[in-house]
């Protein structure tokens, strides 16, 4: 597939909880292998917005299409449940803020990371533990925490593993939910930088919510700042930072603690 | 004749024959029909509460129940052995409210109610195996959303099936589910066999038999048609296999059935006999003996004619 046909069609999505409103028309592309920052106060809509994107949460209107690997454009809400629940185990990935979300706890890391392969049909236990092995070295696991349950893991181990266990699928295109909320600083400045190669290296997309204006700088392309449901200013990362124009994103970049 | 003027000893207890009314029993035979049609697929039924408790075998003992005419022959085993508790209580249950005959020979039976065996005798297909199900969905321990294991059986999106069997070679070396072994039945439902050991998972494959299994209080029914396939689910690599033992049966001599370790003494003498005692008791009466067979503490005071009752009046 050419690099210059977008991944993500996102048109006019809306979804509201009763009178409150989640999200409101709020429409962008996303292209393969680009970074795509979604920041914004808490309440804001910025998870509510991404769960839509990922067919978690189906919206009261607007599309989102995928272009699936056969290079056809679908809106992945007309699509069967089934092929969507085969999309996200498959071409997608999802990184939750609570790593217990996105994890089996009581299983072990390298059935964690496996799961993804049986799930599509591997049924060669040498080749799984060897590939969960892989995976565990490239986000820097000790591997002899591999028949380790993750409720023994620290809070950013237990990260790392649910990014491993969603990338071991080759997908092209990764939601995550504030992946690094909850780890303290260096652990945070650790894991940006692993996501930061890992994301370069294999050329996937990212959808990434996060009210943390500094994780948005260092990973992202193209930053999205939404308020009240809505989108009131994207574009290039550096542009809406350096020079916000909206006076939420200057609000937003002003209150960045100095130290 | 006709059967409602013979008078038998089921017609005296005060119930229906078989003890569930006619409308639960079609209401079950429906719910059987669907579950032969779609092999493996759990089938919803309305279960009813039977005068025993949960888990004692409440659903295998509707799916009788429901199936069981004046002609049949009744066996019913528990851990393989026919004269344990509840074997001669269901035993004498569908004696005193069906009257119909019962026995202990797996040959002579029509229906043969099961929980954790499978009888080493070949089924045949004039025969149906009842099982009683204490747990019928086998993604239970690893999915607890009952709606999500519904789409994962619906769509057979089942992977995570195998990262159980991962787990249990990740921790130990090998797969070491011994009891309630996933099987896919028919190329298409994931089923657990309830607990029956994986020993005998071999046999429900390709079985003339036809293989009925209810869960009481989980309410659910689901069935092997007869000669269906049946697999264990496994890895490349790490293949299915069944239990071995280092020593034959001590009674019998037997290489090739399921064993059960006997503690004799609290010096640490044990004895491993066969799980299924009409297959042992046979193959005594055949003449085969094992290495304990002439012990005075396992002979048979006098070699007692083999139970048959018969309550036909």
């Amino acid at each position: 597939m050419p690099d210059d046909q977008m991944l993500l069609r996102v048109e006019g999505v809306t979804k509201s909880f009763g009178a409150v409103r989640a999200c409101h028309d709020v429409t962008f592309d996303l292209w393969p292998g680009e970074v795509l920052g979604i920041v914004g106060e808490s309440g804001s809509g910025k998870t509510t917005l991404l769960n839509c994107l990922a067919g978690r949460l189906e919206p009261d209107s607007g599309t989102v299409a995928y272009r699936n690997r056969a290079d056809e454009l679908s809106d992945i809400f007309a699509m069967s449940e089934p092929e969507r629940r085969m999309l996200s185990r498959t071409d997608w990935g999802f990184v939750h803020q609570n790593p217990r979300d996105g994890l089996r706890l009581d299983i072990t890391a390298g059935g964690n990371i496996g799961e993804r392969m049986m799930m599509v049909g591997a049924r060669h236990y040498g080749n799984i533990r060897t590939e969960a092995e892989t995976w565990m070295d490239r986000v820097e696991l000790d591997l002899d925490r591999i028949d380790a349950a993750p409720r023994t893991f620290s809070g950013g181990m237990q990260q790392r593993l649910q990014i491993a266990r969603n990338l071991v699928s080759g997908p092209r295109l990764v939601f995550m939910d504030e992946p690094t909320g909850g780890l303290d600083v260096s652990v945070q400045a650790r894991l940006l930088d692993l996501l930061r190669e890992l994301v370069r290296e294999l050329r996937v997309a990212v959808v990434i919510v996060t009210h943390d204006l500094a994780v948005a700088r260092l990973l992202s392309d193209r930053l999205m700042v939404m308020r009240d449901g809505t989108v009131v200013e994207s574009g290039l990362t550096d542009q809406v930072l350096d020079d916000p124009q909206h006076e939420y994103s200057q609000l937003l970049v002003s209150s960045i603690l100095q130290v | 004749m006709t059967a409602r003027k013979s008078k038998r000893a089921g017609d005296e207890t005060g119930y229906n024959f078989a003890y569930l009314d006619e409308q639960t029993k079609r209401m079950i035979r429906r719910g059987i029909l669907k579950a032969v049609a779609v092999p493996g697929y759990q089938v919803p039924f309305g279960s009813r509460e039977m005068p025993l408790p949960y888990g004692w075998g409440t659903g295998g003992i509707q799916v009788t129940a429901s199936i069981i005419g004046r002609d049949d022959v009744l066996k019913v085993i528990d851990q393989g052995s026919d004269d344990t508790t509840n074997a001669v209580s269901i035993r004498a249950f569908f004696a005193r409210t069906a009257g119909v005959n019962t026995t202990e020979e797996t040959a002579k039976a029509s229906i043969v109610q099961t929980r954790h065996r499978i009888p080493e005798r070949k089924l045949r297909a004039d025969q149906i195996l009842v099982y009683q199900v204490p747990i019928p969905e086998p993604l239970r321990f690893l999915e607890p959303r009952e709606t999500e294991c519904r789409k994962i059986h619906a769509w057979s999106e089942y992977g995570v099936m195998h990262v159980k069997l991962y787990e249990d070679i990740a921790r130990f070396g090998r797969i070491t589910t011994a009891y309630a072994y996933p099987v896919r039945v028919d190329d298409r439902y994931i089923m657990d066999p309830s607990p029956i050991p994986k020993f005998d998972n071999p046999k429900m494959d390709d079985c003339p038999a036809l293989q009925l299994f209810g869960a009481g209080r989980e309410k659910r029914l689901y069935a092997i048609p007869p000669y269906t396939k049946v697999t264990s689910l496994d890895f490349e690599d790490h293949p299915f296999d069944i239990e071995t033992w280092d020593e034959p049966c001590a009674l019998c001599g037997a290489d090739d059935s399921f064993l059960d370790e006997i503690i004799l003494d609290d010096k640490g003498s044990r004895m491993f006999v066969c799980s299924d005692s009409d297959f042992c008791s046979a193959r005594r009466a055949e003449g085969h003996t094992g290495p304990m067979a002439d012990d005075p503490r396992f002979a048979d005071p006098e070699p007692s004619p083999r139970e048959e009752v018969s309550h036909a009046g």
